[in-house]
C-alpha cells in the first residue's frame, strides 16, 4: 500500500480541538464595505457558506467514481461542466478538468472523507488535495441573479444556456471563479479566499441597482 | 472577442479564457548528449514563421487548464481546428496545397472542356 494513509502520505485535519478563532474570508468586507439587509425588492440576495470542506480529486475518472460510489454514494461526473449532488443536497461533485473533480461537503466531514477516499483508492494513481482554507462558495439567488452574472463573468450566464447541474470555471471582473447553478433559482459562485473581498465589493456595486441585499 | 473551441471542455469558450503558448509538435531529440550543438539550438531556440496555416500550442488557462492544438492561418488568423494533445492534425499546410492543387486541376479541367 504505497499511497496509503499510513504509509506515504501524511495528512493531518485542518480543524483543531484548540480555540482559534475562526473568521469567514469576507468578515472583514462585511465590516468595511458594510452588507446591506435583503429587503422586499430585493433582486439579488447573497450568502456566504464559508468553512466548507473543498476537496480537490485528481486521477482517473474510472477508479475515483468506484472509490466515491463506495463511501459517499454519489457518482462522478464524467461530462465536461458538470455538477451531480447528493440526495441531501449538501454534498456536490463537479468536473474541473478531464482528471480533476471538485468536491464540497459540509464542514468538517473532509478530514474523515478524505481519508476514507484514500483507504477506498489504495494502490491507485491519484492525489486529493484539501484547498477547504482557500475557497469559499458564495450562493445567489433572486431574479436578478443571472442579469447580475451577465455583468460580471464572460461565459454565457444566460439561463437557457446554463442549465441547472452545470458549473464552469471562468473570468469574473477581473479574477477568476467557478460559477455553477445548483438549483433553477439559486447560483453559486466558488472564490478564492483572497479574491473573496473583491468579488463581494464587485456582487454590492453591480447589484446596487438590483437591490442586492447579503444575508449573515 | 472571439471564441475558441477547447477539446476538452467540447464547447466554445472565450478567447479571454485562454493563452497562446507558441509552436506544437516540436519534439525534444531523444538523446541530448549526443546531439550537435546546432540540432540542441534548433530545439530550443528556433521556430517555425510560416505565413498562412501554423500549429500552436495553447492553454485553456482559465478553466480547464489543459493544453491543446490549434491550427491556424496566419495570414487570415483563422482557426481551423483544435484537437486535443498527443493527436495529429487533421488539416496541414500540405492537405491544404493538394487542395488548391486539385482545385487548380479541376478548375484547368473545365477550362479544358470550355475550350
Amino acid at each position: 500500500m504505497s499511497n496509503s494513509v499510513d504509509d506515504k502520505v501524511k495528512t493531518f485535519d485542518t480543524r483543531t480541538e484548540a480555540k482559534v478563532p475562526v473568521e469567514s474570508p469576507l468578515a472583514y468586507s462585511y465590516r468595511r464595505s458594510g452588507a446591506p439587509a435583503p429587503g422586499e425588492g430585493s433582486g439579488v440576495v447573497v450568502r456566504e457558506r464559508p468553512f466548507l470542506g473543498h476537496l480537490v480529486l485528481r486521477g482517473g475518472a474510472i477508479i475515483l467514481d468506484e472509490a466515491l460510489r463506495e463511501v459517499l454514494d454519489i457518482s462522478l461526473p464524467g461530462e465536461p461542466q458538470a455538477l451531480v449532488f447528493d440526495a441531501s443536497g449538501e454534498r456536490s461533485v463537479q468536473w474541473i478538468s478531464p482528471d480533476e473533480w471538485l468536491l464540497i461537503v459540509p464542514g468538517g466531514e473532509e478530514f474523515e472523507l478524505e481519508n476514507r477516499l484514500r483507504e477506498a483508492l489504495g494502490d491507485a494513481h491519484f492525489a486529493i488535495t484539501n484547498i477547504g482554507g482557500g475557497q469559499t462558495l458564495l450562493e445567489l439567488e433572486g431574479e436578478a441573479v443571472s442579469e447580475l452574472l451577465m455583468k460580471s463573468v464572460i461565459y454565457d450566464a444566460d439561463p437557457h444556456h446554463f442549465p441547472v447541474g452545470k458549473g464552469v470555471t471562468t473570468v469574473f471582473a477581473k479574477t477568476s471563479v467557478i460559477l455553477r447553478r445548483s438549483s433553477e433559482t439559486r447560483w453559486e459562485l466558488v472564490a478564492r479566499r483572497s479574491f473573496a473581498d473583491y468579488i463581494y465589493r464587485w456582487l454590492l456595486d453591480a447589484g446596487e441597482e438590483y437591490a442586492i441585499g447579503i444575508v449573515r | 472577442m472571439f471564441h475558441i473551441y477547447c477539446p476538452y471542455c467540447g464547447e466554445y469558450r472565450e478567447e479571454e479564457e485562454f493563452h497562446p503558448k507558441g509552436e506544437a509538435h516540436i519534439v525534444r531529440p531523444e538523446d541530448p548528449e549526443t546531439c550537435s550543438d546546432e540540432e540542441w539550438g534548433d530545439y530550443l531556440f528556433f521556430r517555425h514563421n510560416p505565413r498562412g496555416i501554423h500549429h500552436e500550442m495553447w492553454v485553456h488557462a482559465v478553466g480547464c487548464r489543459k493544453f491543446f492544438n490549434i491550427t491556424r492561418n496566419t495570414a487570415t488568423y483563422e482557426i481551423l481546428e483544435t484537437y486535443k494533445m498527443g493527436e495529429a492534425p487533421s488539416i496541414t499546410a500540405e492537405s491544404r496545397d493538394d487542395r488548391a492543387a486539385a482545385e487548380a486541376e479541376t478548375a484547368e479541367k473545365q477550362e479544358g472542356v470550355r475550350a
